[in-house]
Formats: C-alpha cells, sequence, structure tokens
C-alpha cells in the first residue's frame, strides 16, 4: 500500500492563492493516496471554489506546489487535464440541446465516445435523454452535469458544491458513484457545506487558513 | 470524433436550433445594403462605383453584429471554463468556434452579395473576384474577430469595446476585399489582391487561434 501510495499520489504543499488584491488562504497542504477522499469545508468566501481551481489549473498558486505522481502539475498542464473531472458551480449544460446530446458533447471532447447512456440512466435521466435542457428542472441539470463524471474516465473528480439542489436519492447515486470512483482507486475532492457521509474521508477547513480577517 | 469536430458540430447544432442568430446577421447586411440606393439616390452609375465599398463595409458590420455571442454565451453558462480543462489544445477549440462562426455569418453573407451587387448595380464582370474575395475574405473576419471577443470577454458593454478593438483590424481586408473586385469591375487584374487576402487568411489562421487562446486564458484567472 505504501508503495502504491507514493506511486500515485495527489499532493499539495503550502499553497497561497491570491484573488485580485486579497490574499485568500495560505499555508494549505493536502495529500490523497488512491482511493483518497478530501473534504473542503470553510465558510462561504474561504476558499474553497479557489482551491479546487488551483487543483484543476485553471489557476496557479502565489505560492507552494501541487504535484500528481511527484510532478509539479504546472509542467505538464495537457496531462492534467487528461486525468481530471472539474464539476463547478454551473452544469455547462446548453439548453437548446438535447440532455443526451450534452453529454455526448463533453464525452466526444475527451475523446470516449462510450457510456453516455450509461451515465444518463444511472443519473436516472433515461426518461429525459431526448429532452432540450432548457425543459430540466434545476437538480436535473444538476445530475445531468454530475453525469459527465460517469461518461468517461478521469482519475481526479475535483466537485465544487456537488449536492447543491440535488435531492435525497439522487445525493444517494452521486455518493454510491464516487464509493465505485474510490474503490477502482481515483482520488476525489469536494466543496461542501452539508456533511457528507464519505467512509475514510480527509477533512480539510480553510477556516483555519484563511487571512483575508486580518488584512 | 475528434474534439474539433464534436465542438464544430456542437455549435452548428445550437446555431440552427437557435435560427434567429443567422437569420439576423443576413437581415441586418441585406437591409443595410439596401438602404443606400435610398441615401444617396437611385443613379446607377454613382450605385456602381460604390456597390464593392458599401458591401464590405456592411459585411464588415455584420459579422461584427454577431462576433460578441463567440465566446460569451459559453462563458456565461460555465462551458468555456469546462471546455478549458479539456484535452483538446484551447488554440484548436477556438479555430473550431471561428469555423463555426463563419459557416454561420461568413458563408451566407457570401451567398447573399452577389444578389444584393445586382441591387446596387455592380459590374457583371467583377463577380468572380467579389465571390472570391468575400470566400477568402470573411473567415479572416471571424479570426482576428476571435482575438477582440476573447479580450472584451466578461467586460462591461463588451459590444462596444469589440467594435472599437477590431474594426481597425479589419482595415487591411477591407481595402484588398474592395480593391479586388473594383479591379475586376474596371476590368484589370484582380489576382495580385486576392493573392494578398489569401495571405492575411494564412497569417491569421496561424496567429489568431493562439492570441485568443491566450486571451480567454487569462478571462479564466
Amino acid at each position: 500500500m505504501a508503495g502504491r501510495e507514493l506511486q500515485k499520489s495527489f499532493t499539495g504543499e503550502g499553497l497561497a492563492c491570491r484573488r485580485g488584491e486579497r490574499r485568500v488562504f495560505q499555508g494549505v497542504a493536502f495529500a490523497l493516496a488512491p482511493g483518497g477522499a478530501l473534504l473542503l469545508g470553510g465558510p462561504n468566501g474561504s476558499g474553497k471554489t479557489s482551491l479546487l481551481r488551483l487543483m484543476a489549473g485553471l489557476a496557479q498558486p502565489e505560492q507552494g506546489v501541487i504535484t500528481w505522481d511527484g510532478g509539479a502539475i504546472a509542467d505538464d498542464p495537457a496531462v492534467h487535464r487528461t486525468r481530471l473531472h472539474y464539476i463547478g458551480h454551473q452544469e455547462a449544460v446548453k439548453l437548446a440541446l438535447t440532455a443526451e446530446e450534452n453529454l455526448a458533447f463533453w464525452a466526444d471532447m475527451r475523446g470516449t465516445a462510450n457510456g453516455a447512456t450509461d451515465a444518463l440512466r444511472r443519473f436516472k435521466l433515461d426518461a429525459r435523454a431526448t429532452w432540450p435542457a432548457r425543459y430540466l428542472s434545476a437538480g436535473e441539470r444538476k445530475r445531468l452535469g454530475l453525469a459527465r463524471l460517469l461518461a468517461s474516465a478521469a482519475a481526479l473528480w475535483l466537485l465544487d458544491e456537488p449536492i447543491t439542489s440535488l435531492d435525497a436519492e439522487s445525493t444517494e447515486i452521486l455518493l454510491t458513484a464516487i464509493a465505485e470512483h474510490r474503490s477502482a482507486g481515483g482520488c476525489v475532492a469536494l466543496a461542501t457545506h452539508a456533511p457528507l457521509p464519505l467512509p475514510g474521508a480527509q477533512t480539510l477547513s480553510l477556516a483555519a487558513h484563511t487571512t483575508w480577517r486580518q488584512a | 470524433m475528434s474534439g474539433f469536430a464534436a465542438l464544430l458540430t456542437r455549435d452548428l447544432r445550437l446555431a440552427f436550433r437557435q435560427g434567429g442568430d443567422v437569420a439576423n446577421v443576413v437581415a441586418f447586411f441585406a437591409l443595410a445594403v439596401i438602404l443606400f440606393p435610398f441615401g444617396v439616390g437611385p443613379d446607377p452609375d454613382l450605385m456602381a462605383r460604390i456597390a464593392a465599398g458599401v458591401l464590405w463595409v456592411t459585411a464588415l458590420l455584420a459579422a461584427l453584429l454577431s462576433l460578441e455571442r463567440l465566446f460569451d454565451a459559453d462563458y456565461q453558462d460555465g462551458s468555456l471554463e469546462a471546455l478549458s480543462l479539456m484535452p483538446v489544445p484551447l488554440e484548436i477549440q477556438v479555430l473550431a468556434k471561428c469555423a463555426a462562426h463563419w459557416l454561420t455569418t461568413g458563408l451566407p453573407l457570401t451567398i447573399i452579395a452577389p444578389l444584393l451587387a445586382l441591387v446596387l448595380h455592380f459590374d457583371a464582370a467583377g463577380y468572380p473576384a467579389l465571390i472570391a474575395a468575400l470566400l477568402l475574405g470573411t473567415p479572416v473576419l471571424s479570426l482576428i474577430g476571435a482575438i477582440g471577443a476573447a479580450l472584451t470577454l466578461g467586460a462591461r458593454r463588451a459590444g462596444v469595446l469589440l467594435s472599437l478593438l477590431v474594426l481597425p483590424l479589419y482595415i487591411p481586408v477591407l481595402i484588398f476585399g474592395v480593391a479586388a473586385s473594383e479591379a475586376a469591375a474596371l476590368g484589370l487584374e484582380s489576382r495580385p489582391h486576392l493573392l494578398l487576402l489569401a495571405a492575411l487568411l494564412a497569417g491569421s489562421l496561424a496567429l489568431a487561434p493562439w492570441a485568443a487562446a491566450a486571451a480567454l486564458r487569462q478571462a479564466f484567472e
């Protein structure tokens, strides 16, 4: 197990993030082994989304380094993109396209054209597959966004408030998907306000690292 | 299916489902051109002399009209952020979006331009050069426009800012496009102008995707 951890782990060291004039957090560190889960907590504005964006490579940390397999992700952002799914606040759903077309598009962009139908069924959207997304409810659009996780494979899932506007049943579906992903050796980092039952998950509260109160 | 084809197909599908955008551009082009005979009087000689210029200037403005939406719709709903995290390089994605933009604006404009040229008493000898110049010039409008659209992403009053940024850059296309059409109408050689337009197209094909992708990355920061 120790060897496997060394072989494939996702870590961050001494991370600081600046948004405009404001330093959001500093001194943040995390380490995820294969199958690991990281729950990001902290009040609004404490930098949960900012940290997820750093992990995705959408922004660069002001200080510190994020590594995968021992190599800094900033060294090869193109490779890092192939191994991650980032589901942000917005669902990135095109209202004029059907649910199936939306999902198939994202799978095509990742070069894996399989599994779109299966992913829709898993998230209980198969009855809505041919509906234009504008007729889907907020929760259904959220599920459509999350179905991207299953439509193509990626080792690292970065989820920003994934259970917002999800009902209990859909939350359960997501938790099952996360458990399967972890047992296959995948990692997940998610920002959330609600306590989520993720066995063996590490918790990182950004409240302790916030700097803006002093500024 | 490659990422380029997937994005191109998606953008075309969106354009046809929300057909208004294409129709607006074409209708604007036709109406603006038809205003000129009312504005300057129906003198056939005068019309024939300004026809190429009128067609090019209005085509420029019509293309500009649709540029604001090039990245903005994807920016607003989070798609652009998700796209930037796809394994397909952002430069290739910009190229796909430009191709979709040209197919839904430049190409329809090129198709109806000869009909409008008829209204303006454009000399019959100039038609092949007019069409060739539009075919070479309108993709340049999409490509250069993409840089402006990426730079003004998220700005307030992005449309106005976009026009101020992009219109000066359109001047070379305008000059050689009009020159090619007029030279042919006067019985002169239009080939040098068309070659210069082709050079502009080659140059912007090579440079614009990189510039626009760099500007898009800035927008995410």
